[in-house]
């Protein structure tokens, strides 16, 4: 029985999508079955910052209402063959996803796989609801500003009140990953500290993903940043949040990108 | 601009840490709001609506849970002078009883 993820956070644009695929990546890289679904129906993008998008030929609503086998409309990764793709459907009609639907594919995915990492879509409707609602564990992705942290401070109410944990008085397991962090200006006071984002959702702390162009180069190429450039400073911190997910003990650092000494003269960019 | 705001470091993180902790304290209070509140407001609404008149909004309700009290906090803004503050529910009032 594998255990299943949501990839949350209110808010739009924070790395939701960039973070399950390098989670996902991360997690079938150490040898774990995995499997992520999208949850945005009508505006999927986990297939194309995968590299998937030309591989598509069924998704989640076709395999929700029977028309195709689970089996069918999973993509397996050309890269990681224990890392598997159940693409959002890109058709309008998210009436077509049920609840009883939904819980009955995430089951059968629990079946398959170690690790089922939902990937939840923007909001707090119906969709953002779908995604959590069978999730053990959940991961807050916030970044260090205030309308991120405001709604990861609503999203955590509902993951407390929302799921089928919580409906049977159980807990769902939350986690913060921070991403988007610049630790210079957080050090000149210009940006939220971790530890104030800590303080004030008093969630743990899954990881720290630096701010980096690494992130951008990886999607350009359609490849999770921990495939694309498994060195660069946000694949080693998801390498870590990866590890912290499989119950390891790793300390959190914010890896930096190593810069030659043109890159450290000319590096840095006007705020 | 003078020379000390070129070294004057722009704090603005400790101003975003603050307004989040006092916003999201009144967002989890509404947000997490209980019938049992609700009912309580409505009914101590009407009780001071029987001697002086209120919005509905003057009369703010919240509580706070702890590990081994909870408090309940009743904030009634009272117009200044409440016997001219708008039309009475009750045409024959009673005089508010001194406390």
């Amino acid at each position: 029985m594998g255990k299943v993820l949501v990839v949350t956070s209110g808010k739009g644009g924070v790395g939701k999508t960039t973070s399950t695929a390098a989670l996902g990546a991360a997690l079938a890289r150490s040898g774990e079955n995995v499997v992520v679904i999208d949850f945005d129906v009508g505006l999927r993008n986990l297939d194309l910052v995968m590299g998937a998008e030309r591989r598509v030929v069924f998704d989640l609503i076709n395999v929700v209402q029977g028309d195709a086998k689970l089996a069918q409309a999973l993509i397996r990764d050309k890269r990681i063959d224990t890392l598997s793709l159940l693409p959002a459907s890109q058709t309008r009609d998210k009436d077509a996803l049920t609840n009883e639907g939904v819980d009955k594919v995430v089951a059968e995915a629990r079946e398959k796989f170690d690790w089922v990492i939902c990937d939840s879509p923007a909001g707090i409707e119906r969709g953002a609801l779908l995604a959590m609602r069978n999730a053990d564990v959940a991961i807050v992705v916030t970044n260090p500003e205030v309308s991120s942290v405001r709604d990861s401070d609503r999203i955590i109410g509902m993951l407390d009140s929302k799921t089928l944990k919580a409906e049977r008085s159980e807990q769902v397991e939350k986690h913060l990953l921070v991403t988007r962090y610049d630790p210079n200006r957080a050090t000149r006071n210009e940006m939220l500290k971790v530890d104030d984002v800590l303080e004030i959702l008093s969630i743990p702390l899954l990881g720290i993903i630096p701010e980096s162009e690494e992130v951008l180069r990886a999607s350009n190429m359609g490849s999770p940043v921990t495939l694309n450039n498994p060195d660069s400073a946000p694949a080693r911190a998801y390498f870590d949040a990866a590890r912290r997910l499989k119950g390891e003990e790793v300390d959190v650092v914010v890896p930096l990108d190593r810069k030659g000494l043109i890159g450290r003269l000319f590096g840095r960019r006007v705020a | 601009m003078n020379l000390m705001s070129l070294f004057r470091k722009s704090s603005s993180a400790p101003v975003a840490r603050d307004r989040l902790q006092v916003l999201l304290a009144h967002e989890r209070s509404v947000i997490g709001k209980s019938d049992l509140l609700a009912t309580l407001q409505e009914e101590i609404l009407a009780v001071i609506a029987k001697h002086i008149t209120v919005e509905r909004e003057a009369v703010q309700i919240k509580m706070d849970r702890g590990a081994s009290v909870s408090t309940l906090e009743i904030d009634v803004e009272v117009p200044f002078d409440p016997t001219k503050a708008g039309p009475r529910p009750d045409p024959k009032p009673s005089v508010p009883a001194s406390a």
